[in-house]
């Protein structure tokens, strides 16, 4: 589904990513674990298109095509979908019409019809209750006065609502209380399937608790440096990433 | 017979003369002497330059260069289906055609007892000189509205009884049919103590056309009256409008200004509200969306004369292309208006390097118990907002679009009619501004 090889990404001229390589196949959970700086979020956001990050060598494939060579809104309908670690407020504009506007554009892009108001509220209303979440928050501003946990779980719900193909969450669980992480890992796994692949992009291993990966790799100065099973999560707990990596190296 | 096109400040003198016998109330003497000196006021001063404080970002030299006509032709274009479209839904509506009443496609509607709707000629005609201090004030307030008072031949009259309601929108609907025209519609109205009622003032155009509209509403509140005045300015891209709006407000009187501006290739629209009552209040809410080489200008100016009056106070611009905008909005408290309440804010979007505005928000402070602030921004449209969108599928343009007209629309969701809310989303779609 994902094949990254030796990809090379600068911001502003300074190198992030070092030649990192990743492949990840349809129905697999992967878990890339590294501390801050070592590059997770630039990977996320280079993988959802977003500008201002040169990539200066290697390639990613998706499905077998240039990724890279894709507008952000073009991946999105291709099936790759970006939860954020910090989701973006968006006063003025109410989040029903802004998941309706989501899911219509995916739909026209599939050739499907496009839902109205009615059937939106049908197939949204489900989906929130799985989330725990109030109807309320549907007709108030996209992310706009949302605690840290609603705008997590708002994520949530639009990976529910858009059903990607590769699902990228980067550090959906930081600033999560227990029963909030619980709602968002029961969330994610209800997601899990053979024909999906997910990637976990997190710091710490308390979401792999809840949402248990199939692999984890351990990222460092821009490289993965250790690959392995579920495994591992737990010895970078024990241990700390400084110890894995150097192990790796 | 015909008047000669006025084309510089003389020509309009000529055109005066012209005109002056076929104008309504030549045979009131105070009326016929106000008009005379306010073309001779505005003959020696011309149209304000760029000389003028006020108009220092705002220059009338295309104006003056065109020649106009002041006579209307009365084409007979059959203007009853744009009309029924532009209507707005169960208003009480009134129709003027180049600045003319037109009885045929205006439709007034019931109206409770005593509540006088319908063209200000007649009144002009009468010549009550009870309205001369609202018709032709002295001093006067500047040389355009000079120019309106001495041309002036109908408008819109409203006059509410004490405690008389109108609950659905009162409309004027101004059409623009003819190439070349001056027109100067003159708009009163006078609302009775503990009267209440909405008024719309649109002004549209029925092609593509170069013309001028000058327009003045006077509007008077009595004690505990309740109006409100929304203008939605659709001008021809190549025309001219100016207008000034001059509101006085009596004791415990609330107002409000609804200013919408899309049109026009140089529009122009002066607020002054005078809070002479106290505990007064009003609102002026404003949103001019412009693309193009458009340029659209609004000056406001709030004076807290007594009292314990509120004020409210936000305008937000959209502007595309290599379009222009100016704000200017005065807050003045007098002195011994004590407890003010003002507040006053200015938000600009700009969609392109190239639109540029003036923002100038001020505040005349001269009692010492008062709350007043007032803000101004410019900026541009958020880059994470439009890659969040992005990222949801959503084209980078629609998402541009979306975004922009979430900042519009909080001034739309403020217009309490419903209708009138429905329209004006209807309008600024249409005017969405390319980068």
């Amino acid at each position: 589904m994902l094949e990254i090889h030796n990809l090379q990404v600068s911001v502003e001229g300074k190198p992030i990513l070092k030649g990192l390589d990743l492949s990840v196949q349809a129905g697999e959970v992967h878990a890339i674990m590294g501390p801050n700086g070592s590059g997770k979020s630039t990977l996320a956001h280079v993988l959802a298109g977003r500008d201002g990050y040169q990539v200066t060598a290697g390639e990613v494939r998706y499905r077998g095509a240039d990724l890279l060579a894709l507008a952000a809104e073009e991946r999105a309908r291709e099936g790759v979908f970006l939860a954020f670690q910090y989701p973006v407020e968006i006063p003025g504009v109410a989040n029903v019409y802004f998941l309706k506007a989501a899911v219509n554009a995916l739909r026209r892009h599939r050739g499907q019809p496009e839902l109205d108001a009615i059937d939106f509220l049908a197939l949204v209303r489900a989906k929130l209750k799985a989330m725990a979440m109030d109807e309320s928050l549907l007709y108030r501003p996209v992310n706009a006065g949302f605690s840290g946990g609603e705008k997590k779980r708002n994520e949530i719900l639009q990976l529910a609502l858009l059903e990607p193909a590769l699902a990228l969450l980067d550090e959906s669980d930081s600033g999560l209380d227990i029963d909030a992480l619980k709602v968002v890992a029961a969330g994610i796994n209800a997601l899990r399937n053979p024909e999906r692949a997910i990637v976990l992009v997190t710091h710490y291993q308390r979401l792999l608790d809840h949402v248990v990966p199939d692999y984890v790799h351990v990222l460092a100065d821009g490289r993965i440096v250790r690959s392995g099973g579920r495994e591992l999560a737990a010895e970078l707990e024990r241990s700390g990433y400084a110890a894995v990596a150097e192990a790796g190296a | 017979m015909t008047a000669r096109p006025a084309g510089n400040v003389a020509d309009y003198l000529t055109a005066f003369e012209d005109v002056r016998h076929e104008l309504p109330g030549r045979r009131l003497g105070w009326l016929d002497t106000a008009r005379a000196a306010a073309i001779g006021r505005f003959v020696q001063q011309g149209f304000p330059t760029l000389r003028d404080e006020d108009w220092k970002y705002t220059s009338l030299a295309a104006l003056e260069a065109v020649r106009f006509d002041v006579r209307p032709a009365r084409s007979g274009a059959d203007l009853a289906a744009r009309v029924a479209a532009w209507a707005l839904p169960g208003s009480h509506l009134l129709v003027f055609v180049d600045g003319r009443y037109a009885p045929e496609l205006s439709r007034p509607g019931r109206l409770p007892a005593g509540v006088e709707l319908g063209s200000l000629a007649p009144q002009l005609a009468a010549g009550d000189e009870t309205l001369a201090a609202q018709l032709a004030p002295y001093p006067p307030s500047s040389a355009v509205a000079d120019l309106n008072l001495a041309f002036m031949a109908d408008g819109a009259y409203l006059r509410l009884p004490p405690g008389a309601r109108v609950k659905a929108p009162i409309h004027w609907l101004f059409v623009a049919s003819e190439a070349r025209l001056a027109v100067q519609p003159r708009n009163l109205v006078l609302a009775g103590a503990g009267s209440a009622a909405v008024i719309v003032e649109q002004h549209v155009a029925a092609a593509d056309d170069s013309y001028f509209t000058n327009a003045v509403s006077d509007l008077v509140l009595d004690a505990g009256a309740s109006l409100e005045h929304h203008k939605l300015q659709q001008e021809s891209p190549h025309a001219f409008h100016l207008a000034g709006v001059n509101v006085a407000q009596a004791a415990g009187s609330r107002f409000v200004s609804g200013a919408y501006a899309f049109g026009g290739r140089l529009a122009r629209t002066g607020i002054a509200v005078a809070l002479q009552g106290e505990g007064a209040s009003c609102t002026l809410d404003g949103l001019y969306v412009a693309g193009g080489r458009q340029h659209l200008d609004h000056h406001t100016r709030i004076e807290h004369r007594q009292p314990r009056c509120t004020s409210r106070e936000l305008y937000k611009g959209v502007l595309g292309g290599a379009a222009r905008a100016v704000f200017s909005g005065c807050v003045a408290v007098h002195p011994g208006a004590q407890e003010s309440d003002a507040r006053q804010a200015n938000h600009n979007l700009l969609l392109s390097d190239a639109a540029e505005v003036d923002s100038k928000p001020q505040l005349d402070i001269r009692a010492d118990d008062v709350q007043c602030s007032h803000g101004a921004t410019v900026g541009q449209l958020d880059a994470d907002q439009v890659f969040y969108l992005r990222t949801r599928g959503i084209a980078e343009a629609a998402a541009r679009s979306l975004l922009t007209r979430a900042f519009a629309l909080e001034i739309i969701d403020r217009v309490g009619v419903d209708v009138l809310q429905e329209r004006l989303d209807q309008v600024l779609q249409a005017h969405l501004p390319r980068p």
